[in-house]
């Protein structure tokens, strides 16, 4: 087995996966632009432009000179990143076609009228922790299952398949794998999805897919469904999972700040800010310049790869208040870039934001003693994947 | 203050309508920006200059000085 690589623009602290390695504050001070090596199981290794500074990033990522590298070859094997449909890979227009017929399920209206559905499905599970009794793990229990219900109810997903999909996603976002590898993944990922779409085209259900099908069928081709659909299920449940088990980890290694949310209902939006601004579990895929383009007063030249570091570029926001290397639940929220920024800002971010603000006071309420089942430097921490994550957590009450 | 949106450059992330409810909604059918209020009163301004800020696509321009109506 090769060494398990980190990604240089996500490396993180030895001794806690929650901070910035020294290198990344190094490269943060460092006035010119660096160009690092990245790895890539799909693309090789690459070179790429590391932005680390957060005006830096905001300033890049609404410059629309900066573009996904994605023209679709269909010549070429399928990947994440050689698949129709999936936001990621368009640019301008093309991108804006496609975004504008998702959105109407993500308005602030709709994911509101979720709410009691979000909270019957943290119920159950809370329900199911309990079942499984001391030791149980949370990351199994709590954290996987609850975004996965709730994106299976919104897209039409049958729950029953979570196996194969989890599976297909962790795959889909593990740096440490093959080009061959992620082929196979994806091949396996069309085709589970292929029919479900098919089956949406023979009658639309009452549920995301069903609309787009309904709504947009005729402008859509098979693939492009397919890769909406891929898209939507991956990134609506990895990350999500990986914020509620971060933030479960967190807080109790934090009691006085877990106390919060548990007991101050009126706290509880700024907390989830502050949790997803210090946790910042995505990290941004590669864009690439499409012209010469200055970034922070430096030029980056057409054809160049850019990367920018979330994790490091959350912790130095000019205009905010106090030390942001410090996880400070009552900090007035300050504008993070967890959720990227510019045209491709996340689809979900409501979504996700609705089910951090039900879950975790609930989690702590039902169990007002929650602790760690195990130390806290024996946390299994997943850092080389493309969303940060915690494998595993037992928990006590 | 005025307020002003552009459209086309919406991308339906919501957070002027978390900011400032009485001055933004989205539309139902593809979540663009709606503006309600392009003059909105002076103890809503704070949360409009929240939302032009955080709002990822620089779709909100606000004229800060009242120009002629
Ligand atoms: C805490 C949870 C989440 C985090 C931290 C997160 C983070 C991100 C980030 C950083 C991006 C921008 C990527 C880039 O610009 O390259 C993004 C895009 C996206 N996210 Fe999320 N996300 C979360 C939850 C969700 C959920 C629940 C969904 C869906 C139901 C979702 C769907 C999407 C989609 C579709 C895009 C692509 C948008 C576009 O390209 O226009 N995300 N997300
Ligand atoms: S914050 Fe900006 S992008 Fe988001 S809905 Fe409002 S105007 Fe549109």
């Amino acid at each position: 087995m090769p060494e398990p690589k980190a990604l240089p623009f996500s490396a993180r602290d030895a001794e806690c996966p929650f901070n910035p390695a020294d290198e990344l504050y190094e490269l943060q001070k460092q006035e010119e632009l660096p160009r690092v090596p990245v790895p890539s199981p799909i693309m090789g290794e690459f070179e790429a432009v590391e932005l680390t500074r957060f005006q830096d990033a905001k300033e890049a990522m609404s410059d629309p000179r900066l573009q996904m590298g994605f023209v679709f070859d269909p010549e070429q094997p399928r990947t994440m990143m050689n698949q129709p449909g999936n936001l990621l890979n368009y640019n301008g227009a093309d991108h804006r076609r496609l975004r504008r017929m998702l959105t109407s399920a993500f308005t602030i209206k709709r994911i509101r009228s979720l709410t009691s559905k979000i909270e019957e499905i943290v119920e159950s599970r809370l329900d199911a922790l309990e079942a499984a009794g001391r030791g149980a793990d949370i990351v199994h229990e709590f954290s996987t299952p609850i975004p996965t219900l709730v994106i299976c109810e919104l897209l039409g997903v049958p729950y029953e398949d979570r196996e194969g999909f989890q599976r297909r996603a962790k795959i889909g976002l593990d740096v440490n794998t093959t080009r061959e590898e992620q082929i196979a993944n994806l091949g396996e990922m069309d085709e589970y999805m292929g029919r479900l779409v098919a089956s949406h085209r023979r009658s639309p259900g009452d549920n995301l897919l069903g609309t787009v099908v309904r709504d947009f069928g005729d402008q859509l081709s098979e693939d492009e469904l397919i890769g909406i659909g891929n898209m939507l299920l991956v990134a609506g449940h990895e990350t999500t999972a990986s914020m509620l088990s971060s933030s479960v980890a967190l807080l109790l290694q934090n009691p006085d700040q877990l106390a919060v949310v548990r007991d101050d209902p009126d706290a509880v939006d700024d907390a989830v800010e502050e949790l997803l601004r210090y946790c910042s579990p995505a990290i941004a895929l590669p864009r690439e310049a499409g012209e010469d383009m200055v970034v922070g007063g430096q030029e980056i030249n057409k054809g160049e790869r850019v990367v920018t570091s979330l994790l490091v570029a959350n912790r130095e926001i000019p205009g905010a208040e106090g030390d942001l290397d410090v996880l400070d639940v009552r900090r007035t929220p300050v504008p993070h870039v967890t959720f990227g920024y510019g045209s491709h800002q996340c689809l979900g971010q409501q979504l996700a934001r609705a089910e951090l603000r039900v879950a975790l006071p609930a989690l702590f309420n039902r169990f007002p003693a929650l602790a760690l089942g195990v130390p806290e430097e024996e946390i299994d921490y997943r850092t080389t994947s493309l969303v940060f994550a915690v494998n595993k957590l037992p928990v006590t009450w | 203050m005025k307020v002003e949106v552009d459209e086309p450059r919406c991308v339906a992330a919501g957070h002027c309508v978390t900011s400032a409810p009485e001055v933004f909604d989205q539309r139902d059918d593809d979540g663009v920006v709606d503006l309600l209020d392009d003059a909105p009163p002076e103890d809503e301004h704070e949360r409009v200059r929240e939302a032009a800020l955080l709002c990822p696509s620089a779709a909100i321009i606000l004229q800060e000085r009242d120009g002629p109506a």
